[in-house]
């Protein structure tokens, strides 16, 4: 086997100018521009995309599943919402 | 079994029977981690080793246009096999180990590309019949409850209905050509159908991995089910085309709205998965020798990338 594994990286893309990059999944690459070259050839053989956004995945930080209080706070906040209210219907669209 | 992991794993079912996707981070039981690395593996060594059957006529094709047509289908396969490793990888596996259990033989992949690829009508047959049985299967898989296999597997199936309309449309153009081109199509069906039925694994009754693939959801229809499926689905195409399959028995039954079939030669199949097909020493050579020949330019990609890194930190130096 080899002595040293082609670094992972994460391949984000935009699918059409105006939207988010968006993940579309991984790829092992030397560097940098390998890794965008790659995801072309992986990602966006039918015109997936307009933008590549790559980074190492060892870059990214992630939230922890198990640390269940998370998005605790946020839940409880209903009061966050235009439905939480009541307008009558009568003033038109608010 | 500790209180506290028997919870967990309650817990686990519990976000299962909801339909709430697993991903890589959270908590699994060691046994559905590994079921996936096998199960998700073995379907990216096929989708790799897949390319060498149809690869074989790449260069033979009968136009510029069929030409195109099966490079991009080979290379769609080739992106299948890496949407798959990355999604094993997720898992806690590396590239590397996974690459090494395929060439050390301790990895299995499907054993329908260990036979071989005779005549052009082959690559008919492969799209229409071996890719038509790999969506059955696959479908089913873009529902799976592990989410980096259900969303690579969504990107399959996108990719995947080109390669079967590819392929029936090969079928079409001999079967209705020459007597000889239309023989061609025949003794392709008569060779693929068996295997293609395979495809899909042992009877229900005697397969091992189904009931708990099944509870967690991996696998959500039975090998029968998707057999039974793929043989309903295929019959009129094989009428259309005016040939015929390879199996007396086979015969649509009114009171079962389904098509009977004859019985699976599983001493065949058994012996393709032990390693006695055909082309398995072939196609063991094939995946080794690419993989030492490339050696070198895995490593001088590598060395390569150092050193312009290397040049970088040097240049920032220099201006500091
Ligand atoms: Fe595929
Ligand atoms: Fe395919």
């Amino acid at each position: 086997m080899d002595k040293k594994e082609w670094p992972l990286w994460e391949v984000f893309i935009r699918s059409r100018s105006g939207l988010h990059h968006k993940h579309a999944g991984s790829l092992h690459a030397v560097d940098a521009t390998m890794a965008i070259e790659n995801a072309r050839d992986v990602y966006t053989r039918r015109n997936e995309g307009v933008s590549i956004w790559v980074v190492e995945s060892t870059h990214i930080m992630a939230s922890d599943p198990e640390q269940g209080d998370m998005f605790e706070a946020a839940k409880s906040k209903i009061y966050r919402h235009p439905t939480f209210y009541d307008i009558p219907d009568e003033i038109g669209h608010m | 079994m500790s209180p506290e992991i028997l919870s967990l794993e309650e817990r686990f079912q519990s976000r299962i029977d909801a339909e709430i996707k697993i991903e890589p981070k959270d908590w699994m039981p060691e046994k559905y981690r590994k079921t996936l690395i096998r199960q998700i593996s073995q379907h990216a060594h096929s989708e790799i080793v897949g390319m060498l059957p149809e690869g074989n006529w790449i260069t033979r094709a009968p136009s510029l246009r069929r030409k195109s047509v099966l490079l991009a289908k080979v290379q769609d396969e080739a992106g299948h096999g890496l949407y798959l490793y990355s999604a094993a990888e997720t898992l806690g596996i590396s590239r590397d180990e996974l690459v090494e259990q395929l060439l050390t033989g301790k990895a299995k992949y499907s054993s329908i590309f260990n036979y071989p690829t005779t005549s052009w009508a082959d690559m008919g047959a492969i799209g229409w019949l071996v890719d038509g049985a790999a969506i059955m299967n696959q479908v089913m898989l873009t529902r799976t409850s592990y989410g980096p296999y259900a969303r690579a597997m969504v990107r399959i199936c996108k990719e995947e209905s080109f390669h079967q309309r590819q392929g029936y449309e090969i079928m079409m153009t001999l079967a209705k050509g020459t007597p000889e081109q239309k023989a061609m199509a025949q003794d392709s069906l008569n060779r693929w159908w068996w295997p293609s039925l395979m495809m899909f694994g042992p009877n229900d009754a005697a397969s091992t991995h189904s009931a708990q693939s099944m509870k967690w959801k991996i696998k959500r229809k039975s090998n029968d089910e998707l057999r039974q499926a793929f043989v309903d689905s295929a019959m009129p195409q094989v009428e259309y085309l005016g040939l015929t399959v390879p199996d007396p028995d086979l015969k649509w039954n009114e009171e079962r709205g389904h098509y009977d079939f004859g019985a699976i030669d599983w001493d065949e199949f058994w012996s393709v998965v032990k390693g006695n097909g055909p082309c398995n020493r072939q196609r063991m050579r094939t995946k080794q020798k690419a993989h030492k020949e490339g050696a070198w330019v895995r490593e001088a990609a590598m060395a390569h990338a150092e050193k312009r890194r290397q040049r970088a930190v040097e240049q920032d130096e220099k201006v500091a």
